[in-house]
């Protein structure tokens, strides 16, 4: 009976809510504790919110933010941005989020995740690897909001973040990200058939049948997406939406 | 005017959210790790994430284990354990390998999956919850409600008539447990949309 996770995506910028295309040409989309509440409407079953200029610009996350998002939401959410210290997490935690999630420092060093998931336990700490096709090397997990690439595969990588104890792996395909055109199914299936801990997929979905094939043939276990639940259609005008879980309900 | 609870602040866990979600109910409670609080409190909620064995010796070096046991045991203030919280109540864990409350005849294991494909660990997201038995903390929640876990460690409980709810993740296991007036849930209801805060409120205003 258990059934994969359905989970907006929402992009935080100047602290207004954005979605980009390729991690480019961000476009505002509103305001998100407006967003919560909508969400909490619409019984979503967990929100992420990332700050994407947080570790540009060596800072985290703001905190008053994380607290206002508690106040409101009636399920669980994971917060990223700029997230580099024990001290960070802890905070993060106390500000009422249930998940931390960690890109940039994970790349810097990926230590940090056994640090954090020993302190937190490794229900708490997510690792979101961002993919990108490298022109020499195929697909590389990229950091710093997708600007510098790594020389770990995903699928190298993602076995590392589990060894180090994540309990969850976020799969972002960078190239995806914005257009709507599906998920890169082989990039996800390769990574959940890679890790025994729970694998999320992002980047790409532009319709319901997305989510299927992300859990059906992809092997995700949770279901992510920007554009798919800020948008109406594929000509991307506003408006927050969610599909019905039970559509999502497999035998 | 609903009671005073009291939710055990023991240095673990997302204190915060479940205080949140009684405040939204305008049920009357604080966080403390005072003893004397808790043993001066109508109910008590013990929630907690992370580790067993760590959460244990918190416990012991705040001093709290002999106020829990007096509270619970002798004074018969209800308790309501949260995932982490829930599986104290055990008498023992793998995580750890430590010694829990003891307040159920139970031990706390690490799922054993066989389609580690299918069913990844840490078991996370929605899932239904079984009804096994009348009870006051599941009053107008309706049979086969969805609640969020996020766990890798389940109860295994001796006496079955413990089980207040069933789920399945490839195998089945106690999702809530109750006897007299000790509730645990694996699950978080703070976390549960409407059938969390409708058991959260069935709690407070047992």
């Amino acid at each position: 009976m258990f059934r994969p996770r359905i989970i907006p995506v929402l992009l935080l910028k100047n602290r207004g809510l954005v979605k980009s295309v390729q991690f480019k040409n961000h476009k505002y989309v509103g305001d998100p504790i407006n967003a919560v509440r909508i969400f909490n409407e619409l019984k979503a079953d967990e929100l992420m919110f990332l700050d994407i200029e947080a570790s540009k610009e060596r800072r985290l996350i703001s905190l008053d933010f994380v607290r206002n998002v508690g106040e409101e939401a009636s399920m669980p959410f994971g917060v990223g941005g700029g997230i580099s210290s024990i001290a960070d997490i802890k905070e993060i935690i106390s500000a009422g989020a249930e998940k931390v999630v960690i890109n940039t420092a994970s790349f810097e060093d990926p230590d940090f995740i056994t640090r954090a998931s020993d302190a937190f336990g490794s229900s708490t700490i997510v690792a979101c690897i961002d993919v990108k096709k490298t022109f020499l090397k195929g697909q590389r997990a990229w950091g710093m909001n997708g600007s510098r690439a790594g020389k770990f595969s995903p699928v190298a990588f993602a076995q590392l973040m589990e060894k180090n104890g994540a309990g969850e792996i976020i799969i972002q395909s960078i190239d995806r990200d914005g257009t709507m055109a599906g998920y890169d199914i082989n990039l996800i299936k390769s990574v959940s058939m890679a890790v025994n801990v729970p694998v999320v997929a992002l980047g790409g979905a532009g319709r319901m049948e997305d989510l299927v094939d992300a859990y059906k043939n992809g092997r995700a276990n949770g279901l992510a997406a920007g554009s798919l639940f800020v948008y109406q259609s594929i000509k991307r005008g506003v408006l927050l939406n969610y599909p019905d879980k039970n559509g999502l309900r497999f035998a | 005017m609903r009671s005073k609870t009291i939710i055990v602040d023991y240095g673990t866990g997302n204190l915060n959210s479940v205080k949140r979600c009684l405040d939204r109910m305008q049920a009357n409670s604080i966080i403390s790790s005072d003893r004397a609080e808790i043993l001066a409190a109508e109910k008590l909620i013990l929630p907690g994430i992370g580790h067993f064995g760590k959460a244990m010796a918190n416990l012991k070096e705040l001093n709290l284990l002999d106020a829990l046991h007096e509270a619970v045991l002798v004074k018969k203030t209800p308790i309501l354990g949260i995932c982490l919280g829930m599986e104290l109540m055990a008498k023992k864990s793998e995580e750890g390998n430590a010694a829990g409350l003891g307040w159920f005849d139970a031990e706390v294991v690490r799922f054993d999956i066989s389609d580690r494909e299918r069913y990844k660990v840490p078991h996370m997201g929605w899932n239904r919850v079984f009804i096994k038995k009348d009870s006051i903390l599941m009053k107008n929640v309706d049979e086969l409600s969805e609640f969020y876990f996020s766990h890798s460690y389940h109860v295994k409980i001796e006496d079955q008539t413990d089980v207040l709810n069933e789920t399945y993740y490839e195998v089945g296991f106690p999702s809530a447990i109750e006897k007299e007036g000790i509730f645990g849930v694996q699950y978080h209801p703070e976390k549960s949309h409407d059938a969390g805060s409708r058991l959260l409120r069935n709690f407070v205003e047992m």
